[in-house]
């Protein structure tokens, strides 16, 4: 079953893709969404009927060389299960969606091109390779899909092949995202290098050991396990847009939306978070890795919330709002509670994926405007979308009762999920946890400012910009409509009905993982626990450690791994009270500043702006991170290129050799010249007398020797 | 067995096709003309099907030389041929794009009589190099291969085709005649020719002394260096890698095809047959400086094909930097680092192979290889756009085509010897992707605006059914590279369990030297 879930995209996309001129255009829509709502289908039950434990599937071999073995095969385990159902289904409901957005574009001829069969080949293709990074049993792999969905992500942000800022954000996306599977490259390689196999079991197997092991990389050793961890990380930033490698994302909002909505929201981006979650039991190892990977995520969380502050147009927002909540993900995963972060995934996937739909009816809705400065008053002419808008901002930005729980708290799914990361973060012995819990609460605050922003400026107020543009906005046709519906079920109920098995007790969890325990473990664990726990120091939560000393989970055993030691998944439940208020709060005070801002005091922001005009500025030009690339990356390289071809090889290289020749080259060509290429075989006849001459002559003195 | 010499039916048919042609083909018109291209096509596809039964019959488990055929030749010579997992795929490759290659100059008007002849003894002596057992008999081929080469490009080729042809042919051939010399020292050395003979004849690493100069590793070193400075060029390497741009540029589409997936693996095949296994110790001690040349190898080109305005040149320059993978693979010498040597090698000549055609296809229209002259193709040539785009991804080493597979195992080779260096080489992954996918933009993307391209009609079935077999390996070997793998590793462990045998033996009699010398 999980072989048709898996291959069933690919099938859909190559009918699709190559088949439509003999089945029609439509016929190739349908197939290719049917493949998809088939897998969606399938994903569920996998899903609902497993056991938790892991299973592997052997499919075909792949790479061997030496000891290195790579096999297509599916490693099936709660991790994979929760993927399989986070991408097909909303893949499904962009498929679905794609009817009616891509019905009509202004960017191709719709008598003359068929550009439907080609979206929706592509947008299968990306799930096919979305499944295979989820579902993979080692980590090349899983690099496949890594880069696979690299390949469908350049193809669908180049979509408008006319357009030339498509096609730049295009070659920016996968470039930028090479810089990170470099990290991940390298990480393989050293993996290899340590473990000798690339299969997750062994290298899982292997975790305490390399905690201990030391490895020569580039000037100086490492501690084996830092240094992979670290490497793999990088990997995960390129993917998922964080800090210092994050500037594809916005621009890959050039995409048509459902393609923002599936890759650069919900699936794709996430991949990073899932990488970090799978490698778990490497990462609970690693101390140091870990703490840089909290720094970066709450780093990233702030940094976009700040950016999207400001930004004007409806994609580019939600964009950067993606950016910082997958900060909050890696900041959840860095402080080891992996299934939060993967409860945060799931949530996010859901309320993401639906403002990004939503976002795109309005856009659709008013003939392709995307500047937010000309919306305004919405509500009306868009009451579906405006409710799904909604419900998705009331999510993303953590409406929930504090403090209430009756057998689970009550609120929309962000609230949960959030609120789960934040006290989670606050609950962290790391040294950079305190740091990543005030950067999580404060981005809380922005968060809830710039979402209800959004929602002021596009639904509510007066209509600003183009009366016609106005006068024609329809709410979008039923196939657009019906996903928002489902997504908006998610967004509402998701974080209340998985609350337990992400971030319920620790036994509950561990159930859901399908990791168990026994003393046995503990033993076998004891070298490599006692190493994570000197490195990690802190030892305030001493009372609550003794209980949990005496049984351990072996690395790998299960989809996720806890060390002995990490006990932040039991101690987030235990913060204070004001802990536990403060990103309401923070989510209140964004609120009322929206409100204020945008519906009370319409001039306020323009005058705001105006005071701080250098801030405002800094903000709105993305902290000038493009730039300083520019200069510091993009501009090098061409001109080193350049000189390198002009100076190091016309120069340098032709001109000494050519010297050295002394003009040998010229002379032959002058003799050339005379002769007409008639006459060539002439000279090539000489040529081979000469070489027969020369072999006789050498080997005549050499026998001589 | 089926036939009992049948390396050299492979080897000699298209041989033997020219020959008729150049005996019985008589006139300069059409039909004349027809004749010659389907009367080559005909012997080229014949030394395919002819080695299909080599692959067949080839045991990919016994590491040894196979379908060995040895006879007395003139001036008291061996006529030795065989074949082993090292080079039978190298064969393959020939045989497999020798058709291909054909039906691609299937639109000249030249002097097409002679130009078929060129392609088919060409063939011959790329087949001699890589089945020749003797090092006189490799010599032969391997020298003789560079005179219908410089032909193609001296007679079909460019503007400036006499002097990138005169450039090729200097440059090649000055490096092979320090080969030559090391090749009649080898022979003074070890009193025999046979290439089966001098891998297992142990050459000398005792330190020399050459006019003053201490030379650690002794003969082997030397002989090691002159072999180096031919295939090093023939690769190419960095820095003598300047022929190859302009020879690319100048040569017809037929010919930087032959040029760049077959006539490159010369040097690499070269390195697997003599450097590595014949003068380990050697080959130990300048591992080092190979790598590093690799590693430059591939940023310095990378960045240079950044730049380029000429497509071919740009991808000319991406070979190179593609070769620095192979050579870097070799060097490493590990199981992974010479399994992804050669494969990437086999891979790369699919790969360049294609992208080569795919400037064809539109040069045959446009008569220009300027980058800037394009744009906007995607609007009339969809077809065409796929086939590149696959191509191009294939060439950034894209995960499930051939070019991932040869990258990630030679990377994961370079890991294991020397990180510094993997580091590096890994930055090319990055660089290719910037190359590639600029030029795709600035060829195929946008919106197509410049009148002469306005009639611009889309591939013609002959070319698509030129691409069509290379699609397929591509793919093919993308998803199960066992296919390469499983003929070549056997040979490779074989080649590395004698060259890790030697650097012990050697490492144990320094040893006894140094505790000898204590006492």
């Amino acid at each position: 079953m999980e072989t048709i879930i898996l291959f069933s995209p690919l099938v859909g996309a190559l009918i699709c893709g190559f088949g439509w001129k003999l089945i029609g255009e439509k016929a190739a829509q349908y197939t290719a969404t049917g493949f998809l709502f088939l897998a969606c289908f399938l994903s569920w039950i996998v899903f609902l009927t497993f056991n938790g434990e892991t299973q592997q599937i052997q499919i075909l071999r792949w790479i061997e060389s030496g000891s290195l073995s790579t096999d297509w095969a599916i490693r099936l385990d709660r991790l994979t299960a929760i993927m399989l159902i986070v991408i097909t289904s909303v893949s499904a409901l962009v498929h679905l969606y794609s009817f009616g957005y891509m019905a009509h574009d202004e960017n191709f001829d719709d008598a003359k091109e068929s550009y439907r069969p080609r979206f929706f080949a592509y947008l299968s293709f990306f799930t096919f390779a979305m499944l295979m990074l989820v579902t993979a049993d080692n980590l090349v792999q899983m690099f496949f899909g890594w880069e696979g969905v690299g390949l469908a992500s350049y193809l669908l942000i180049g979509f408008y092949f006319r357009k030339p800022s498509a096609n730049a954000a295009a070659i920016k996306a996968f470039v930028v995202n090479r810089v990170g599977d470099f990290g991940f490259a390298l990480g393989i390689f050293a993996i290899f290098f340590m473990v000798d196999s690339i299969r997750f079991d062994d290298i899982f197997a292997a975790a305490p050991e390399l905690a201990e092991a030391k490895i020569s990389f580039l000037w100086t050793e490492w501690n084996a396990i830092e240094l992979i961890c670290v490497l793999l990380f990088i990997g995960a930033m390129g993917k998922s847009a964080q800090f210092i490698l994050h500037t594809w994302l916005p621009d890959a909002m050039e995409g048509p939306t459902p393609v923002s909505a599936l890759i650069h929201a919900a699936t794709m981006v996430t991949a990073g978070v899932f990488l970090v979650c799978r490698m778990s039991p490497l990462m609970e190892f690693a101390p140091m890795a870990t703490n840089f990977i909290i720094i970066m995520g709450a780093v990233t969380a702030f940094f976009a919330a700040t950016v999207g502050l400001v930004q004007n147009d409806i994609k580019r927002v939600i964009a950067y709002s993606t950016c910082s909540q997958l900060g909050y993900m890696f900041v959840a995963a860095g402080v080891g509670v992996y299934s939060v972060a993967m409860f945060h995934l799931l949530t996010h996937a859901f309320f993401k994926a639906m403002l990004f739909l939503g976002a795109g009816s309005v856009i659709h809705g008013m003939h392709h405007e995307q500047d937010m400065r000309n919306y305004g008053g919405l509500r009306h002419k868009m009451p579906y979308t405006f409710w799904a808008m909604m419900i998705g901002t009331l999510a993303i930005t953590g409406v929930g009762i504090p403090l209430l729980y009756i057998g689970f708290p009550v609120g929309f799914a962000g609230f949960v999920s959030k609120d789960a990361i934040i006290e989670s973060a606050f609950a962290a012995t790391d040294p950079a946890a305190r740091f990543a819990f005030w950067s999580l609460v404060v981005a809380a605050l922005f968060t809830s400012f710039y979402s209800w922003r959004l929602m002021f400026m596009t639904f509510y107020g007066e209509p600003r910009g183009d009366k016609h543009t106005h006068e024609h906005a329809h709410e979008s046709p039923m196939t657009m409509v019906a996903p928002l519906g489902v997504l908006a079920i998610g967004a509402i109920f998701a974080g209340m009905v998985w609350y337990k098995p992400f971030f319920g007790s620790e036994e509950a969890v561990d159930k859901f993982f399908g990791v168990t325990k026994s003393e046995e473990h503990a033993q076998v664990l004891m070298i490599g626990a006692a190493y994570a726990a000197t490195e990690t120091a802190d030892d305030t939560h001493g009372e609550a450690k003794d209980d949990h000393d005496a049984v351990a989970a072996v690395p790998g055993q299960g989809a996720l791994y806890r060390a002995p030691d990490n006990h932040v998944l039991h101690d987030a439940h235990y913060v204070p009270v004001w802990v536990k208020l403060s990103p309401f709060f923070a989510m209140l005070i964004g609120f009322l500043t929206a409100y204020q801002f945008y519906i009370r005091q319409p001039d306020w922001p323009g005058k705001l702006a105006e005071n701080q005009k250098h801030l405002y500025q800094f903000l709105l030009n993305k902290w000038y991170v493009d730039e300083i690339y520019d200069f510091l990356f993009v501009k090098p390289a061409m001109w080193l290129g350049r000189f390198l071809w002009k100076k190091g090889d016309g120069n340098v290289i032709d001109g000494g050799l050519n010297g050295l020749a002394m003009g040998v080259v010229p002379f032959f060509t002058r003799l050339a010249g005379r002769a007409q290429s008639g006459y060539i075989f002439t000279y090539a006849f000489w040529m081979v007398i000469g070489i027969a001459f020369l072999i006789t002559w050498m080997t005549l003195s050499g026998g001589a020797e | 067995m089926l036939f009992d010499n049948l390396l050299s039916i492979v080897t000699f048919i298209p041989l033997i096709g020219a020959a008729i042609m150049a005996l019985f083909l008589r006139g300069e018109d059409a039909a004349a003309q027809a004749n010659a291209k389907w009367l080559a096509l005909a012997a080229t596809t014949a030394s395919f099907l002819a080695s299909l039964f080599l692959l067949t019959g080839f045991d990919a488990s016994n590491p040894d030389f196979q379908f060995v055929e040895e006879s007395e030749w003139i001036l008291g010579l061996t006529y030795k041929m065989g074949v082993d997992g090292i080079s039978i795929l190298f064969v393959m490759l020939t045989t497999f794009l020798m058709p291909l290659v054909i039906l691609a100059c299937w639109d000249v008007t030249h002097r097409v009589k002679e130009y078929m002849i060129a392609f088919l003894v060409l063939e011959t002596l790329m087949l001699g190099v890589f089945c020749a057992l003797d090092l006189v008999l490799f010599y032969l081929f391997f020298e003789g291969g560079l005179i219908p080469m410089f032909l193609i490009i001296g007679i079909w080729g460019g503007k400036e085709r006499v002097y990138a042809s005169f450039k090729f042919f200097l440059y090649t051939f000055f490096g092979s005649v320090l080969m030559l010399v090391a090749m009649i020292a080898m022979y003074v050395d070890a009193g025999t020719t046979d290439i089966a003979a001098l891998l297992r004849h142990n050459f000398s690493s005792k330190v020399l002394d050459v006019w003053g100069f201490t030379i650690i590793g002794g003969l082997q070193t030397l002989l090691w260096l002159a072999f180096f400075a031919s295939f090093a060029v023939k690769m190419p390497m960095w820095p003598v890698h300047t022929w190859l741009p302009d020879a690319h540029v100048q040569a017809p589409t037929a010919g930087s095809v032959v040029l760049a997936a077959i006539l490159l693996k010369m040097g690499g095949y070269g390195f697997l047959r003599f450097s590595l296994p014949m003068f380990p110790i050697a080959s130990d001690l300048l591992a080092d400086f190979v790598l590093w040349l690799s590693a430059i190898a591939i940023v310095y080109t990378s960045l240079v094909a950044l730049m380029q305005e000429d497509m071919k040149k740009l991808i000319a320059y991406s070979s190179v930097a593609h070769m620095g993978f192979v050579t870097a693979g070799i060097f490493a010498a590990n199981q992974q680092g010479l399994d992804g040597a050669i494969f990437q090698m086999i891979s790369h000549g699919f790969i360049s192979g294609a992208l080569f055609l795919c400037v064809g296809v539109i040069y045959d229209r446009m008569h220009t290889r300027e980058i800037d002259a394009y744009g906007g193709l995607v609007n009339r040539m969809p077809a065409y756009a796929l086939v590149f785009m696959l191509f191009t991804m294939a060439n950034v080493g894209l995960p499930g085509t051939s070019g991932f597979v040869g990258e990630f195992l030679t990377l994961v080779g370079m890991f294991q010897a020397n990180t510094w260096v993997a580091a590096v080489a890994t930055t090319g992954v990055i660089l290719s992707a910037g190359y590639a996918l600029w030029l795709y933009r600035r060829v195929v993307m946008g919106d197509l605006i410049k009148e002469s391209l306005k009639s611009i009609t889309d591939m013609t079935s002959r070319e698509r059914w030129i691409f069509a077999p290379l699609i397929v390996m591509t793919l093919l070997l993308g998803v199960y590279p066992a296919l390469v793998i499983d003929i070549i590793s056997p040979s490779v462990a074989n080649l590395l369990g004698g060259y890790e045998t030697a650097l012990a033996d050697y490492a144990a009699e320094n040893m006894i030297a140094a505790n000898g010398g204590g006492n």
